[in-house]
Order: C-alpha cells, then sequence, then structure tokens
C-alpha cells in the first residue's frame, strides 16, 4: 500500500514507514534518546530527499520525547528544574547552530561536515561508553559494588561557583556546566539535526554525575523542547517539514516506544548504557564506511528544490 | 501565482480556434509533405492522489492525408514523448581525498525536462537519422544538456552528461519504450506512456512527432497538467504560504500524538 508525501513530493510504501517508526520508537524508548540519528540515516536510505529526512526526523523526534518524557515523569524519573537548566542553554546554543548550518549551506560540502560529525561523535562516545561500560558489567560480575557515584569524591565540575539543589538527581551543582552543556548540545542538535540525546545522556552520566535513571527522562524532557523549535525553524526557512511522513512515523514510534520504555526498566543501568554504546557505535560505522567506501555511483543530482 | 500562470497557459490552449491551427506554436510542420498528425488525450489533468503509484496515460492519434500503400510498408514513424517541467540540475563528482569520498567538481546545466517518458513505432535509430533527432530534442540520449557557469577544462563534460542520464533513468524519471506506438488500423495509432510514481507535478507536454521514411514530416504539441489533489495540495500550499503556522501545527500534532500515545498505554 503505497502513500503520497506531499512535501517529500514522492509515493512510499506505508507500511516500510510504519515499521522504522516503530523499530526506532522501541529503541529510543528503552534507551532514552530521541532516535533522530537513526531515523534520519535510514529516511535516506529510503530515498527521502536529505532535507526532507532532517526535517521530518526533528517532528519525528517531539511526540516519541513527549511520550517518552511523560512515562518518566510519571514514574518520577524526571527532574524539571535540571531540564529546565539544560533547556536555557540548548536552546541558545540551537540559535547559534542555525546560523552555523547556513554558513557551512553557503560554503557548500554541508553533507560532508555533518557525515563527519556524525561519524566522529558516534565513534567517540559510543567506544567511551562501551568501554566504560564493559568494566562495569565485569564488576557486577565478579560481585564488586557498582556504582558511578563515589561518595566524597568530587571532580573540578563541582568547585564552580552558582550552585543550586537539584531534588531528584539528588545534587547540589554549579548552574555553569550545565547550561554550557545544553549549549554544545543545542548547537549540535540544529547542525547535525538530531535530538542529541546520544550525547546528551553519556555528558550527563560522566560529567556530570547524575544519576542514570534521572538522566533519561531529562534530556527527554529537554530534547522535546530543541527539536519543537528546530521543527518551526525548518518549517519556515526550507519547508521541509513532510507532515505525512512525519505523523506516519511519530504513531508507529509512540507505540514503539512505550514497549522500550518497559524493557529498559527491567534492564539494569550498565546493561542500558551498554547498549545503547553498542547501537550508536553500530550507527557511527556504518556512516564511516560510507565515507570511505567507493561508492557505487560517483555522480549526483541535485534539481529543483530537494534532488533526489 | 504559480496557479494563475497555469490557468493563463490552459485557457490561452482552450480557446485556439481550431482554422487558426497554422499559427499555433504547438505545431511544427515541414512544408514537403501533406501528411498530418493529430493527437488526443482523455483528460488535460492527471491528478496524484494519496495512492498514486504512476501511472500509464494513453495518447491515441491518426495520420490524416497517409498514403495507402506507405501505411502498408511501415514508412511512417511516431514517437510520443511526455516531457515534463524544466528545471535546471547540477550534477557532482564524488572524487577520493584523503581516503575519503567528497563532492569535488560539479557542473550546472540549464533547465532540462524533470521527466521524460517516451514510447515509438522503432527504436529511434531506426527512424531518423542522429542529427535530426538531436535538432528536435527528441529521445534520451538526445535531450540537449547546456552546461551553464564555468565547467572547468571542459573534459570531463561528456562523463557529466552520461551520468546526469544514467542517474535520471534509474530514478524511473527518464524512460523508453520501443515498441510502445502501435498503429491499430490503417492510419490510426495508440501511444503508451508510463508516468513514474515520483513524477514532478507541473506543466507537462505530450509531443508526438511523425517521420516518413526517415524525414521529419510534423510536430503536434498539447499540454498536460500534473497536479496534487485535495489533501495533498492544501498541505503543500499551507506549508509554503502560512510556514510559522505550518511549523507550530507539526509541533502541536507531534505533541498530542506523544500524549495520546501515553495515556493509551498507560498500564501503571
Amino acid at each position: 500500500m503505497t502513500i503520497y508525501l506531499p512535501i517529500a513530493e514522492l509515493s512510499v510504501n506505508i507500511f516500510v514507514i510504519l515499521g522504522m517508526g516503530a523499530a526506532v520508537g522501541f529503541l529510543s524508548g528503552m534507551f532514552g534518546v530521541g532516535g533522530g540519528f537513526l531515523i534520519t540515516p535510514l529516511l535516506i536510505f529510503y530515498n527521502i530527499p536529505p532535507a526532507v529526512a532532517v526535517a521530518t526526523g526533528a517532528n519525528q523526534v517531539v511526540a516519541s520525547s513527549v511520550s517518552g518524557a511523560l512515562a518518566h515523569f510519571r514514574r518520577g524519573t524526571l527532574d524539571i528544574k535540571l531540564g529546565l537548566v539544560l533547556l536555557v542553554g540548548g536552546l541558545a546554543g540551537a540559535t547559534v547552530g542555525i546560523q552555523i548550518f547556513s554558513m557551512l549551506r553557503r560554503l557548500g560540502q554541508l553533507d560532508l561536515i555533518i557525515s563527519l560529525l556524525y561519524v566522529v561523535f558516534l565513534g567517540s562516545v559510543g567506544g567511551l561508553m562501551l568501554w566504560e561500560s564493559i568494566i562495569s558489567l565485569r564488576r557486577a560480575a565478579s560481585n564488586k559494588p557498582v556504582s558511578l557515584r563515589k561518595p566524597g569524591q568530587h571532580n573540578w565540575v563541582h568547585r564552580l561557583p552558582f550552585k543550586m539543589r537539584f531534588k531528584r538527581s539528588k545534587l547540589y551543582l554549579s548552574v555553569i556546566p550545565v547550561i554550557m552543556l545544553g549549549f554544545a548540545i543545542g548547537v549540535l542538535t540544529s547542525v547535525m539535526g538530531v535530538g542529541g540525546g546520544f550525547i546528551m545522556v553519556p555528558a550527563m552520566i560522566y560529567l556530570l554525575r547524575i544519576p542514570t535513571s534521572v538522566v533519561i527522562g531529562t534530556s527527554l524532557f529537554q530534547i522535546i523542547f530543541v527539536t519543537a523549535f528546530t521543527t518551526v525553524v525548518q518549517a519556515t526557512t526550507n519547508f521541509s517539514v513532510d507532515i505525512v511522513l512525519a505523523w506516519l512515523l511519530m504513531v508507529a514510534g509512540v507505540i514503539g516506544a512505550q514497549y522500550g520504555v518497559r524493557v529498559g526498566q527491567k534492564m539494569r543501568g550498565e546493561q542500558l548504557r551498554a547498549g545503547l554504546a553498542l547501537l550508536v557505535l553500530g550507527v557511527g560505522i556504518r556512516l564511516g564506511f560510507g565515507l570511505v567506501l567507493p561508492p557505487d555511483e560517483i555522480y549526483s543530482v541535485v534539481s529543483g528544490s530537494f534532488g533526489f | 501565482m504559480r496557479c494563475a500562470v497555469l490557468l493563463f497557459v490552459v485557457s490561452v490552449f482552450a480557446s485556439l480556434p481550431a482554422a487558426a491551427q497554422l499559427a499555433d506554436p504547438t505545431v511544427t510542420i515541414s512544408d514537403k509533405f501533406s501528411e498530418r498528425i493529430d493527437i488526443g488525450i482523455s483528460t488535460n489533468e492527471i491528478a496524484i492522489t494519496s495512492d498514486f503509484s504512476g501511472a500509464d496515460i494513453t495518447v491515441f492519434g491518426a495520420i490524416d492525408g497517409a498514403d495507402e500503400l506507405l501505411l502498408a510498408t511501415f514508412a511512417y514513424d511516431v514517437v510520443v514523448a511526455l516531457e515534463g517541467p524544466r528545471k535546471s540540475s547540477t550534477v557532482r563528482r564524488k572524487e577520493r581525498v584523503a581516503g575519503i569520498w567528497i563532492n569535488r567538481h560539479s557542473i550546472r546545466f540549464e533547465p532540462i525536462p524533470a521527466s521524460y517518458s517516451m514510447s515509438s513505432t522503432r527504436p529511434l535509430a531506426d527512424i531518423a537519422n542522429l542529427m535530426e533527432l538531436a535538432s528536435r530534442d527528441i529521445g534520451i540520449d538526445n535531450v540537449r544538456l547546456v552546461p551553464t557557469g564555468g565547467v572547468g577544462d571542459g573534459s570531463r563534460l561528456t562523463e557529466f552528461r552520461e551520468a546526469l542520464r544514467r542517474i535520471k533513468q534509474a530514478s524511473g524519471l527518464y524512460q523508453r519504450d520501443p515498441t510502445g506506438v502501435q498503429f491499430i488500423s490503417k492510419a490510426l495509432f495508440r501511444a503508451t506512456v508510463r508516468l513514474p510514481a515520483n513524477i514532478p507535478v507541473g506543466q507537462h507536454k505530450v509531443r508526438a512527432v511523425l517521420y516518413k521514411n526517415n524525414q521529419f514530416v510534423m510536430e503536434k504539441v498539447i499540454p498536460l497538467r500534473v497536479v496534487k489533489t485535495g489533501l495533498e495540495q492544501f498541505i503543500y500550499n499551507f506549508a509554503h504560504v502560512y510556514s510559522l503556522a505550518y511549523g507550530v501545527l507539526a509541533v502541536l500534532l507531534a505533541t498530542l500524538t506523544g500524549w495520546l500515545g501515553s495515556v493509551i498505554f498507560r498500564k501503571d
């Protein structure tokens, strides 16, 4: 069964789109990532023009993040105060990121920069997380206490001023690194067209030492707003948000995410981190191969607005 | 604005009196021959509905004043082509730099038909010589590709042209059927032209060209509009005219869908 997408201007198989949405929704619910870094490359593999894939991906992430964040809110694993502080930085970063995005597009080679950023970030974040979680898993197997939070042990982050108490996270932390993290993620969000959860989650765990259980809900909370902002900006500047495509992905994604959240709850923190690490690393390696391997067709054509 | 222009074009075609056909810009005639070609299609508008997955259109036509003997010896040939709206295209070529494949060179071409679907009575090479076909832009290999701006040393121009044709054919936008035109009686013919699922919307034209013993006789062009319908058209217009409202609506829809999902599936 096919359906015509009014903005992408082509017909697609509705079941392929629903399947993609459900699979990505499941993974995003389980690991607490928006799924933008999965859905965008998948759509491009399925011949959706990249400009439409990036913008529509952001729109879809709004829905899966709302759904996931609400589930976490009910379970009490969402720190709204921490999320709001991150958001202050995030929106500022997204605004700067959009300027960088237009500048890169004027210079050409935007696709290359995006691919390189994906490979570098997915590769390094995935690699580091995998390394850490393997050590944790081995420690757990030999029955040693597993805790990322070592009371009394503070790094430079904890000596900064403007401290604020985050009750849910059981943290007393300076707002400076939180806003800076939000800002950096915001820049990457608008340049790479993703929610940024795959960078946000590990950064919150390892840099800010926030408990894993709170990290996922809080990251989803702030992703809602940054991707909503990105969607509106893409719709007004590039006219590339396909609401029909986005809605199909959303419906399937939201259903998938509900099951993902349940599976995620049953897993231990270090298992979740190892799973997310493998996923992130896998996508990074796949995109890396795409840059290095000789392409089937070394020519490409862009005609009209989006090309193919 | 675009709609208004299209409407104007259509009304011009509609209001042309049949008697003024010689002055009709859609007709090209060689003075040497007395034969005439005429074609008709059942509709001048193809609607893209939500389940559109490509379509075949059938063009009927007749050769007036055809010589019976020549008809019997298959001396007449007909080429029917559906040409899409013209769009400029940029072809990029990847090269390996420091182990990574990146776009290095690009050539921009003057507007060419975004889609081109052709049917003929025989393979083009048997119908007329290359020069003749090229001078009238007939056939995928003869669609004129004129580079704009700098092309460097130009040594790769042929490769870029071939790549453009190859990619257009691979995507289904350019296609040919060398046996798609069939005579159903002496002077009546039927041509089947394939519209791909990714057909661009806008003003297309159906071109029918008549050849007699490898020589050009006459060309007739009729317009065909490919339009989105109902909801698809509404969404497209809304997204372009009220883009801010569209963006906000997309976000609201996402929020609502996400919220509904978490309410419906709430068990605990």
